[in-house]
């Protein structure tokens, strides 16, 4: 993809390897950072950050390793920033149904993806079972 | 990072200082808990001034927290919740439902003598 070559300007390391909770904290610094740089403003850095907490715990906690990426993304003239949540977990069998939104009434399986699917602009997943799970998810600057 | 707990006459002070892990979290949650008895304390006060991320994890930790002080005794506040931290709960869904919130420490202990006032009172 193009916009993977445009930045050199930005963090250099853009890869978190997600393993311990701590990781959770390096990886939405370094969202914040990098959308920082993109020129996000307050809130949405907030939004940003929270969002790869999210995704960065369902690693953690389900799959135990993986791996968040981050990036500027572009479209349309638009700048924006991407996050990839992968990891080689045991794949979510019923996504419909982790994405169904139950956070206040505890009635969702807590992944935390409906959360993150509302903090962003864009949110994809893929999962297969006993192979692992993706989630690509972007916001882009208003 | 562990979180320092000062004691304040008979209220307890958390104030943390940078971002927590969820095992500093679970480890505030248990250290209060413990210390509402040790102290025979009346409330609990939370600075999260300092936290520029509340996930579903920290919330859903601050609420057990509060509930698990209140079956000890003791009331909870917490104080200091950034304005862009409260847009992403709100986007989010997530509520302190049974949680008393106030703008920062001043006004915590205000609200934490009214609470205490009534809860002795029989409010």
């Amino acid at each position: 993809m193009a916009a993977e070559r445009m930045t050199e300007q930005v963090a250099v390391e853009n890869n978190v390897a997600i393993e311990r909770d701590v990781d959770i904290v390096t990886a939405r610094q370094l969202g914040r950072e990098l959308a920082t740089s993109v020129g996000f403003s307050g809130s949405d850095l907030t939004l940003i950050a929270t969002a790869i907490s999210e995704v960065a715990r369902n690693i953690v906690v389900y799959a135990e390793r993986g791996e968040i990426r981050l990036q500027l993304a572009q479209k349309d003239g638009r700048r924006g920033i991407e996050v990839v949540a992968a990891d080689q977990g045991p794949g979510i069998p019923d996504i419909e149904r982790a994405m169904q939104d139950g956070f206040s009434t505890g009635r969702s399986l807590g992944l935390g993806l409906p959360g993150a699917r509302r903090l962003m602009d864009e949110f994809e997943i893929v999962s297969e079972p006993g192979k692992g799970t993706m989630v690509t998810m972007r916001k882009w600057r208003r | 990072m562990p979180v320092p707990v000062l004691k304040q006459g008979d209220v307890l002070i958390a104030s943390i200082q940078s971002a927590l892990t969820d095992r500093d979290l679970l480890q505030l949650k248990d250290e209060l808990a413990e210390k509402v008895g040790q102290f025979r304390s009346s409330g609990v006060i939370i600075d999260v001034t300092a936290l520029d991320v509340m996930d579903s994890f920290a919330t859903r930790t601050l609420r057990g927290l509060a509930a698990a002080t209140k079956l000890r005794g003791a009331e909870t506040v917490i104080v200091g919740i950034q304005p862009d931290v409260a847009m992403a709960l709100v986007e989010l869904g997530l509520t302190l439902e049974g949680v008393e919130t106030a703008l920062d420490l001043e006004e915590g202990l205000e609200t934490l003598r009214a609470a205490v006032d009534a809860h002795r009172h029989g409010g």
